[in-house]
């Protein structure tokens, strides 16, 4: 047990001994182990063929072929995605302020309830709604059909944002402080609660649309034919096309989607 | 969600019809689209031919107990590597401000909310026919070493996401860590391991259970990545998948479903329970 020199700059604090660089070692590899094949597939949907590599030449025709052909699901899945939102903003910001405003054991259990399609794999939930509602032959056909599983799935996601927020503010201070002022119902809800829990609501939405656009365990089951959305056709493009066009498709759903993982990190970077 | 129960009483009068009227669509939404049909599968789970003894079958027959074990102890695999990896890294993170932090934290959790199938996508891009792996592997041992299509495959894509949801839960709660702590062990002349282990880690203890308890479930229930490597995997949710659209035995489809939500949902009611809030994306 000498405490030479040498020793102690190993022993000071968290620093730069094996430790360090085992961590740091494991920190790169997990950012390569991630990150590589998103970088893969981005430079695979350009390439002419990917076997042979860069040599055969950068296109866009995978691109274009892509959008030819899956144009009309990634135009739905939008449709589902930004319907999904309206129907959030709808009925759960209300409820979250409901369940704020009385937080008691009963409100605690339907909270508990609302966040059982997420912790019910998608595949029972959509085998559920299609024993029930199948056999109803147009909206079997319908995308309203699709719409009702991710309404499901996502509301859990922007109850809990929005009462997260309402909760870490008074909220309550500030209504009663309206209301002793004489603003109605509707006044304290556009000028209060709605502008105050605004944090919440756009990170909430961001997370609803990111999660319809991308998903897939429910919709497989749900959609039809004629209801394919990106994701089903993204299964479909993986199983049945080439590397290349699999990839150009993959690049799409990426411009879709991770602008709004961004904006999503941003938000909750600014909230913690 | 304690502040939230002290900050109300008293100033809020009573008799306000506003709560229970607000709250009452999402209620019948979910009544009627989630608790009905919840209700009617089932009851059809238990119509089949083996009757109510579906679900026990469920339980007990070889070929569903056979993908039931591989299931469980693919997730609980997937659950300790992640937590590992994540804790190693993610107590990094809060540890060390370096340049280029933010956007290691940036590209570690860029994959969380990328769906099964994109996931099934990146491990073919990685390990299968003309992915990476396999060409290095060509190129070093003339061997092609294809790994995707596989129960590896498998485990390689429900790392992927289950790695950058479990870092962020870890680096809130290594945050609220004290260096301190670490420094006394380390001058009572503690290693690193052990300060890991008797210091980093029981503190941590409750963000590791509620984040493996998340990692647990979602590897569960996880199906698109399954569904895009390969239709052969004998893992749950794809034994469900094929028993509904090409056995079309719904009966048996119900009752593997209810098996395998009872799962998820018991754990993810002990990340709830040791965490407070937690609402994972099933995979």
């Amino acid at each position: 047990m000498t405490q030479g020199p040498a020793d102690r700059s190993i022993q000071r604090g968290p620093g730069r001994g094996i430790t360090f660089w085992l961590q740091l070692l494991i920190t790169v590899l997990l950012c390569v182990f991630l990150i590589l094949p998103v970088m893969m597939s981005l430079l695979a949907g350009f390439t002419a063929n990917y076997l042979e590599g860069w040599s055969s030449g950068l296109t866009t025709a995978w691109l274009i072929k892509v959008l030819a052909e899956y144009h009309a699901s990634i135009a739905l899945s939008l449709q589902v995605a930004f319907a999904c939102l309206a129907c959030n903003l709808l009925i759960g910001v209300p409820a979250a302020y409901a369940l704020f405003r009385s937080p008691s054991r009963a409100s605690r259990v339907i909270e508990e309830l609302l966040v059982m399609p997420v912790a019910v794999p998608g595949l029972a939930t959509a085998l559920a709604l299609i024993v029930t509602f199948g056999g109803l032959g147009e909206w079997r056909q319908s995308w309203l059909f699709i719409l009702i599983g991710h309404v499901l799935f996502t509301l859990p996601f922007m109850v809990r944002s929005v009462l997260a927020v309402m909760s870490s503010i008074d909220l309550a201070a500030l209504e009663e402080a309206a209301r002793s002022l004489g603003a109605n119902f509707w006044q304290r809800m556009v000028y209060v609660v709605l502008p105050n829990s605004a944090g919440g609501i756009v990170a909430g939405s961001l997370m609803v649309v990111t999660l319809s656009l991308g998903e897939f365990n429910m919709t497989l089951l749900l959609h039809t034919p004629l209801t394919k959305t990106l994701p089903v056709g993204l299964a479909d493009a993986y199983a049945s096309l080439r590397l290349e066009v699999g990839s150009a498709y993959t690049v799409i759903f990426f411009v879709l989607i991770v602008p709004l993982l961004i904006a999503l990190q941003r938000v909750n970077g600014r909230s913690r | 969600m304690r502040a939230r129960a002290n900050s109300i009483p008293a100033r809020i009068p009573p008799g306000w019809v506003e709560s229970p009227l607000l709250l009452l669509p999402a209620a019948v939404v979910f009544c009627a689209f989630f608790l009905f049909p919840m209700g009617r599968l089932a009851l059809i789970g238990g119509s089949g031919p083996l009757g109510w003894g579906a679900y026990g079958a469920a339980l007990s027959d070889p070929r569903y107990l056979a993908s039931l074990a591989s299931t469980i102890l693919l997730a609980a695999a997937t659950t300790l590597v992640t937590l590992i990896v994540s804790t190693v890294s993610g107590v990094f993170l809060t540890r060390h401000r370096f340049s280029g932090r933010s956007l290691v934290v940036s590209m570690l959790t860029l994959p969380l909310a990328f769906p099964g199938v994109v996931i099934g996508f990146m491990v073919i891009m990685l390990g299968g026919r003309q992915g990476l792996i396999p060409s290095m592997t060509d190129a070093l041992f003339g061997e092609r070493w294809v790994f995707a299509y596989s129960m590896t495959g498998l485990f390689i894509g429900y790392l992927y996401f289950s790695i950058p949801r479990t870092i962020l839960t870890i680096m809130a709660s290594a945050e609220k860590l004290d260096p301190r702590i670490e420094e006394a062990a380390r001058s009572l002349g503690a290693g690193p391991m052990r300060v890991a282990l008797d210091v980093i880690v029981p503190a941590l203890k409750p963000a590791l259970v509620a984040a493996g308890a998340i990692c647990f479930a979602t590897a569960m229930g996880a199906f698109g990545t399954a569904f895009t490597l390969a239709t052969r995997i004998n893992v749950l949710p794809m034994v469900i998948y094929t028993e509904f659209t090409l056995q079309a035995n719904i009966a048996m489809a119900a009752a593997l479903s209810f098996v395998l939500g009872a799962i998820t949902w018991a754990a993810l009611a002990l990340a709830r329970s040791v965490s407070g809030t937690s609402v994972a994306a099933a995979g």
